[in-house]
């Protein structure tokens, strides 16, 4: 069961990448999400698959892992692509199917698409894979921080993220224990109609939604206890601090871009 | 019912990063209605043990047998329901496992599972309510409105309720009070004598083991590091404490009372008053050797 929750999971390491600040790394990828809606030849895109699979090789993380991570988005991947074979009709006809004709424009479409949301899973999933929830929490926070001058809550924001993603792990171990208890119970999660399938859900919801409440009051009644009174004045235990990788991985992702802006048409 | 494990490993996540493994053949033989304790520092594997014995997990590799049902890694598991109805659980912290309305729905939801009959359910309740010791006007209550320990009887009212053949209780009594503790292990021994039951206790007490177990599996980073008759496991202190274990108290005083006025009291599961008289009329007899 567990096995199947691993997407995007954390997994330590001291590669580069794992080392630079989580803020290059989320300025880095917010730019790389635009820049390859830019894209459009061959070439560009070689470049920005350069880089992705670049990135993914620094990680140092087995490729075979990164890749059975990407697994649920295949579906989503190839569905859009068959979607645009069947409704984009541009360009010449290529060859037909049960009387449906397939066009060039739309297999070019399609395969753009495709690979453009590849890159893009690619790419977010490096950063989850390689940073800590906590970082990159910290990373948002610092980023959103001239924001607090229009009273954005910034603090609140960042609070409740590192709290959700905190507890999404424990959320999880919580739900195999139940369910394994309330399948030595003769629960049967697996088989039988829709019906009761469904009704197999209350004997799991109900102990979950129990323990996630009280363990939300016992951590509220923790933090008071400990003084926390909200984000005003409060110092960081962690504070982030950009180092010369930062600056050395900027420059060239510059220098990519630039490569990028030269290949395009 | 025997229970068989033939070289069984159990690895978590395989393949990825956070491969982990948990069991690495792991053998032993558990003879129908025997009382095993299976004691092993905290993560050594045995929670994931017990859950191959109704099915929860299967093995990664190796072979599971309980009577005639085969666990196996490659093969699907075949009307599990039938083994879990043999197999009753109790996990660590049951209380968590309770949802229903009324402590007595939840209480009968085990066998209304199973498909066993409304009225033999009824008729267990009165007496499973006195072994775990709550009082009748309880059924009625919600079970989120009782204390700690009594939403820890209730949890094990509903293990017990659907009478399994083999009883399995993960550290049944962790954060009980003392009280608390002796007489719900009390209960377990009493049930456990009933109609051949075998029951498979994991614990972190060594009186436990010593005082209910007549066998005992030591595990250690997921391996079976020593297993035995209680006695025999105690005698070894040097290999317990080497894998952060120790032997109990009782046996440990008999020891040091060896050691310091040379008076050997052989340790045979006498009760802590018989060994008073005993260690009293060893003094008498002036057995020091001075
Ligand atoms: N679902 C899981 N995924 C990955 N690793 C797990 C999982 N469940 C348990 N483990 C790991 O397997 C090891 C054995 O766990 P197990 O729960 O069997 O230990 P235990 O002997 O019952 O410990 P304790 O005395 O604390 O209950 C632990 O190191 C644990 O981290
Ligand atoms: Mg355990």
């Amino acid at each position: 069961m567990s096995n199947s929750f691993i997407i995007g999971q954390y997994v330590p390491g001291s590669s580069i990448v794992h080392r630079l600040d989580p803020r290059t790394k989320i300025t880095i990828i917010f730019f790389f999400v635009i820049i390859i809606f830019f894209a459009n030849n061959l070439l560009s895109y070689g470049v920005l698959a350069f880089f992705a699979l670049l990135s993914m090789f620094t990680t140092k993380i087995k490729i075979s892992y990164i890749l059975k991570g990407l697994k649920p988005v295949w579906f989503i991947v190839i569905f859009t692509f068959i979607l645009h074979l069947l409704v984009t009709k541009d360009g010449e006809v290529l060859f037909s199917i049960f009387s449906f004709e397939v066009y060039s424009g739309a297999l070019y479409k399609g395969l753009e698409i495709s690979l453009r949301f590849t890159l893009l899973i690619l790419m977010t999933s490096l950063l989850t894979l390689t940073t800590t929830p906590i970082s990159i929490t910290d990373g948002v926070e610092s980023m959103l921080n001239p924001l607090r001058k229009i009273h954005f809550p910034v603090h609140e924001l960042a609070l409740m993220m590192s709290i959700s993603l905190r507890f999404i792990p424990t959320l999880m171990q919580e739900t195999e224990k139940i369910s394994k208890a309330q399948a030595s119970r003769g629960v049967d999660f697996r088989t039988g109609k829709m019906k009761e399938r469904i009704k197999a859900v209350v004997p799991l919801l109900v102990p979950l939604f129990v323990s996630a409440f009280k363990r939300a009051e016992e951590l509220a009644m923790a933090m008071e206890a400990r003084g926390y009174n909200g984000g005003e004045g409060r110092t960081k235990f962690r504070e982030l601090k950009l180092q010369r990788v930062d600056a050395f991985i900027f420059i060239f992702s510059a220098l990519i871009l630039v490569v990028f802006f030269f290949t395009r048409v | 019912m025997d229970i068989i494990f033939n070289k069984v490993s159990h690895i978590y996540q395989p393949n990825t990063p956070f491969e982990f493994k948990a069991l690495e053949n792991v053998s032993f033989h558990i003879q129908s209605g025997s009382y095993v304790a299976i004691i092993g520092h905290t993560g050594s594997g045995k929670s994931t043990l017990i859950q191959h014995l109704n099915g929860l997990v299967k093995p990664t590799s190796g072979e599971v047998k309980i009577g005639d049902y085969v666990i196996t890694p490659e093969k699907k598991l075949k009307d599990v329901m039938t083994l879990r109805e043999k197999v009753g659980i109790v996990f660590q912290y049951p209380e968590h496992q309770l949802f229903e309305e009324t402590v007595e729905k939840d209480i009968s939801f085990g066998p209304q599972n199973f498909n066993i009959a409304q009225e033999v359910v009824q008729k267990r309740i009165p007496e499973l309510l006195k072994a775990v010791q709550l009082p009748e006007n309880i059924l009625q209550r919600s079970p989120f409105d009782l204390s700690g320990g009594q939403m820890r009887r209730v949890a094990i009212a509903g293990v017990l309720v659907m009478d399994p053949k083999i009883l399995v209780l993960d550290e049944p009594t962790a954060g009980l009070d003392p009280r608390g503790q002796k007489e719900i292990m009390d209960m377990f021994y009493r049930v456990h004598q009933e109609e051949e039951r075998t029951t498979i206790l994991v614990t972190h007490s060594m009186e436990d083991a010593l005082k209910y177990a007549d066998h005992v599996i030591i595990m250690d980073h997921g391996k079976v590091y020593m297993e035995g008759p209680p006695l025999e496991i105690f005698k070894d202190q040097e290999a317990l404490n080497n894998v952060g274990l120790d032997i109990p108290e009782v046996i440990q005083f008999l020891n040091k009372l060896e050691s310091k006025f040379h008076i050997s009291i052989p340790f045979r599961g006498q009760s802590v008053e018989q060994l008073g008289k005993e260690v009293a009329e060893a003094f008498k007899r002036g057995d020091k050797s001075e």
